[in-house]
């Protein structure tokens, strides 16, 4: 058995008992990466050397007899939307391509607290505002299991890093769907944690009040082992719960008895793929002979989340991104043809005589924000700053902004009612499973639609889990297990039961045993 | 008022609380530093860095609205401000908005010379909001580039907005000066002017009694007035300016956008500025990095026992109990809770408000003033200056000796007894003043006939003689002495 075969809770077994070295797994990550990134395009950067150093001062330190932390020298993928002191951390735009932070998002210092070996950084769409990772402005990132197909999004890396076997522990950020849907596409494991559950502090923000971040993985062992090192209160984020984590690999192996599943009954309409809905249906099966009772649930505002999601998404958005304005940091426009263009403009219009025009010339502040936007953002995240600029606008607000964020207490409240039922809520995590690269890109509509069974989720602040159910044309599926906020050990028992009787976390894509 | 209008002006102003950190992280607010060496990833805008909130400054806040008898909401939310300038990295201003963290208050005003009536000015809202950085412009030209200090970025501040019930530029100058007194007592601002923080912003119009009824002049907001006294100029000029404008154009409130003017001190003018956008053109939203503030009742009570005396008590309990006049009480209530601390404690120990009320303004504020010092730096303690006073109510000093005796112990320290002792200060025995007006008459006979002619001036010559030859004499009565054997001299 080679170390790609081992799960990132076997290899802390094989690392404790001398068998391997975190410099062996770093390596073998790297050879992964070296033989297959560049077809998949998982990483934006890898930090070769810092990994590789990091990993022998953590062997010298097990050599030594010294503790180390939960992660022992286990290599981790960060989604390039978290910051890293002195490495670059781009979230897939040009607007931030030479930005180093000088510091740690504080998920990066709990990885390096527990000896975690910081990989690198993986690509997503631009600010994480996508679903396919079409949306960076470096790469796009192919499927492992169709490299013709997206690896979904945001964290379209993230998750085909892990499916591609170049690391088993990956960290993303999930707003509407933006862990668990790639991870379904992918066919790997990947958690949203509740809201407040993580750190939100050095992630940079899309829409505060729904992002929130995970991690991707495998198993939901290996889930398990990573949320336990990343979770828990911090008195740098006024949003994070001040309450301690659960002990969620410790638990996980304890079967649910007498488990209550949902089948959320609006997840199965209109729209569903027949593919996607049989596996969900056979996973249903499979939990009915692990002894759950499944009964059909209702969130009836369910049908709203998308159009929610996207008035309160891109109206926090618009403020969260107002900050990139090419005056302190990040991109700006080459000042020097900007003034020569504007200075032409201004002879232009005198030479007309026109007082209006040259009354309504940018100054070259403003030319300067404008240039400097326009050519820093791409097409979906300008997109989506209009959209939120628009819905908080003076006469619109209400109509917009305000109407949404009551109908996303309608959406949190259906959540509460359901939970008084039942234990879990089972369904899609997305309608079909990865689509081509291409295929959606013109057609942005269609591209919201791909968050419709995940956006809820964020928008009550619940967590929620894909994990493999099955695969349609060589194609993974997934299979989203939704729990009550803090609930995240039950989530992650429950998906450990169904990994123990079924082996569709397993599979792995054809691309990986060509190495 | 002879003016054919009514002036209406409400104030805006921006209070720096006295917090040792900035309003959201942990950077210091000290002034004058190194520009941008106070900063961190949070109030340079830096990607991921969020918020906390520095419960001191709400608390600060919480005094100041509670002095200012505004409502204290126990829920308090905040909001983002967006704007786009160089020296606001975010992007946007975390503010209050809907739900501010106090509102409907009042501030009493008055002027003990009585040019206007006592009145209170009610305060529409107070809440907090952090502080922008600031821009240095070239002024020169356009062509160096303006430069940018974050030090100031995310300080708190306090901004209180009143009601338009200010009726003339001697009132705004009135609520500027309660209000910085009232904050100087509470100690949650330094006020300070010069380093920013208390700044003004005013608006102003005017209500022209017409044959039609009553017309309202368009609204001017009024900036960069960097002194009360420039508040009092600039609404002054505006004033003027307004009615003006008025008869010229006619123009009354709707017609025209609001506008901005700024103040030029210098050339005593007020000139416009950019239009100013209606505050719901700021698109304002609820912070999602922030929760929103919850305050107890038990809180509110708590801060509310530790405001301490208050200006408007303190004059009303120099009045009452040291029987102080309205000027008298004012002045010495003016000059910040230190001296009113001295002031009682010098009346207590002398059990003379008004001889002590007296001290206290010509001589120990005059000191003070001489010599650029605070009342704690003064080196006389109040006990010590009350044993003085003591001496010079019972009649052992006169004032002038009493004078002198102060100076001494200014100088050189020590107690009144000891100056008094060192300055060979004795009571001269009555027989022996007697005595020596007697000598003195006899050896000026035209002192004597000038007395005899009913010339007190005389008197001073004799005096003066009298203090030559003894300073320790008492003044007045060798005066008296002095009149009194003139008139049975016998020549």
């Amino acid at each position: 058995m080679s170390l790609f075969d081992l799960t990132a809770c076997e290899q802390l077994a094989e690392l404790a008992s001398g068998r391997t070295t975190s410099v062996e797994l770093t390596q073998a990550c790297l050879a992964q990466i070296d033989a297959h990134d560049s077809q998949v395009g998982a990483f934006l950067h890898v930090d070769r050397a810092g990994a590789l150093a990091a990993a022998e001062r953590i062997d010298a330190r097990r050599q030594a007899g010294q503790a180390l932390g939960q992660l022992a020298g286990l290599p981790v993928a960060v989604k390039d939307v978290l910051c890293t002191q002195g490495m670059p951390t781009t979230c897939g735009s040009r607007m931030l391509e030479h930005f180093r932070p000088p510091y740690n998002a504080t998920v990066v210092d709990r990885l390096h607290t527990a000896d975690a070996v910081l990989i690198g950084k993986t690509n997503m769409d631009e600010f994480a505002m996508g679903g396919s990772t079409e949306n960076s402005a470096f790469q796009a990132t192919h499927n492992p299991w169709a490299l013709d197909h997206t690896a979904g999004g945001s964290s379209g890396g993230a998750a085909a890093c892990v499916a591609a076997g170049m690391v088993n522990l990956s960290i993303g950020s999930d707003t509407g769907g933006s862990i668990r849907q790639p991870a379904a596409h992918c066919g790997v494991t990947g958690l949203k944690p509740s809201y407040g559950r993580v750190s939100r502090y050095g992630l940079v923000a899309f829409a505060s009040s729904l992002d929130q971040v995970g991690p991707l993985a495998r198993t939901a062992e290996d889930v398990a082992l990573l949320l336990g090192a990343v979770a828990g209160h911090d008195p740098r984020d006024s949003t994070s719960a001040n309450r301690p984590a659960d002990e969620y690999l410790a638990q996980i192996a304890q079967p649910l008895t007498g488990l209550r599943l949902g089948v959320v009954r609006e997840h199965f309409a209109e729209g569903l793929d027949p593919a996607v809905q049989r596996s969900v249906r056979e996973a249903l099966t499979v939990y009915k002979s692990l002894g759950a009772q499944v009964s059909e649930i209702s969130l009836p505002h369910s049908k709203y989340a998308v159009a929610t999601y996207y008035v309160i998404a891109p109206s926090e958005a618009s403020s969260n991104l107002a900050r990139y304005d090419g005056v302190h940091y990040g991109y700006r426009t080459d000042e020097q043809a900007m003034l020569t263009e504007l200075e032409s403009q201004r002879a232009r219009l005198e030479a007309a005589g026109d007082e209006q025009g040259l009354a309504e010339l940018d100054s070259a502040l403003v030319r300067m924000y404008r240039r400097s936007r326009a050519e820093g953002f791409g097409p979906e995240v300008k997109r989506r700053i209009m959209l939120g600029t628009y819905a908080l606008s003076a006469g619109y607000y209400d109509a917009y902004y305000l109407k949404a964020l009551k109908v996303r207490r309608l959406i949190r409240q259906d959540y509460d009612a359901a939970f008084r039922d039942v234990d879990l809520l089972v369904g899609p995590v997305s309608p079909t499973p990865a689509f081509r690269l291409g295929e959606l890109t013109d057609d942005p509509l269609s591209m919201y639609l791909v968050d419709l069974y995940t956006a809820s989720a964020n928008l009550a602040g619940v967590a929620g889990l894909s994990l493999p159910c099955g695969q349609s044309n060589g194609l993974p599926i997934g299979l989203q297990l939704q729990a009550p906020p803090f609930a995240e050990a039950r989530l992650l028992r429950a998906a450990h039961m169904f990994q123990q009787a079924t082996d569709w976390h397993a599979q792995r894509p054809a691309l990986c045993s060509s190495s | 008022m002879s003016e054919p209008y009514t002036m209406v002006v409400g104030l805006e102003v921006h209070v720096q609380l006295a917090t040792a950190s900035k309003l959201f992280c942990r950077c210091s607010t000290r002034f004058g530093a190194e520009p941008n060496t106070q900063t961190c990833p949070l109030c340079i805008g830096l990607p991921g860095a969020l918020p906390v909130m520095n419960r001191e400054a709400y608390e600060l806040g919480l005094k100041a609205a509670l002095g200012l008898n505004l409502e204290i909401p126990r829920f308090t939310k905040w909001d983002r401000k967006s704007y786009y300038y160089p020296d606001l990295p975010k992007g946007y201003q975390i503010s209050q908005y809907d739900l501010p963290m106090s509102q409907n208050g009042y501030l009493e005003i008055r002027d003990p010379k009585g040019r206007f009536e006592t009145r209170r000015i009610g305060i529409n809202r107070a809440h907090l909001e952090e502080d922008a950085g600031k821009s240095l412009h070239d002024e020169a030209g356009a062509v160096a580039d303006s430069r940018i200090d974050l030090n100031r970025c995310g300080t708190p501040l306090l901004e209180i907005v009143s009601e338009p019930d200010i009726r003339s530029p001697f009132e705004a100058k009135a609520y500027l000066s309660e209000l910085k007194l009232l904050l100087t007592f509470l100690n949650v601002s330094d006020c300070n002017m010069q380093e920013g923080s208390l700044r003004v912003d005013a608006n102003v119009n005017l209500h022209i009694d017409g044959p039609d009824g009553q017309v309202a002049t368009p609204i001017v907001e009024v900036k960069n007035m960097n002194s009360f006294r420039a508040v009092e100029r600039a609404l002054t000029y505006e004033a003027a300016r307004q009615y003006d404008a008025w008869q010229e154009t006619g123009q009354a409130k709707g017609d025209v956008p609001k506008q901005t003017r700024g103040w030029d001190d210098t050339a005593g003018v007020t000139h416009g500025m950019r239009h100013k956008e209606e505050s719901s053109d700021y698109p304002y939203f609820p912070d999602p990095d922030l929760v929103p503030v919850t305050v107890t009742d038990e809180e509110i009570e708590q801060v509310r026992q530790s405001l301490g005396a208050l200006p408007a008590a303190l004059r009303d309990r120099l009045q009452t109990e040291f029987g102080l006049s309205d000027y008298d009480s004012d002045v010495i209530v003016g000059q910040g809770p230190a001296l009113v601390e001295y002031y009682l404690d010098l009346a207590q120990a002398t059990g003379d408000g008004k001889l002590a009320s007296n001290w206290v303004q010509q001589d120990v504020m005059r000191y003070l003033n001489d010599q650029a010092i605070a009342v704690a730096d003064y080196p006389v303690r109040p006990d010590q200056l009350a044993e003085l006073l003591t001496k010079v109510k019972v009649g052992e000093l006169d004032t002038s000796r009493g004078r002198q005796v102060l100076e001494h112990m200014l100088a050189a320290g020590g107690t009144a007894a000891e100056a008094v002792e060192h300055l060979g200060i004795k009571q001269v025995d009555a027989g022996e003043e007697v005595e020596l007006c007697r000598e003195l008459l006899a050896a000026n006979p035209q002192i004597v006939a000038d007395l005899q002619a009913g010339k007190l001036k005389a008197a001073g010559a004799l005096i003066g003689m009298a203090k030559k030859t003894n300073p320790n004499v008492n003044p007045g009565r060798v005066r008296e002495i002095a009149i009194e054997l003139a008139n049975q001299w016998d020549t």
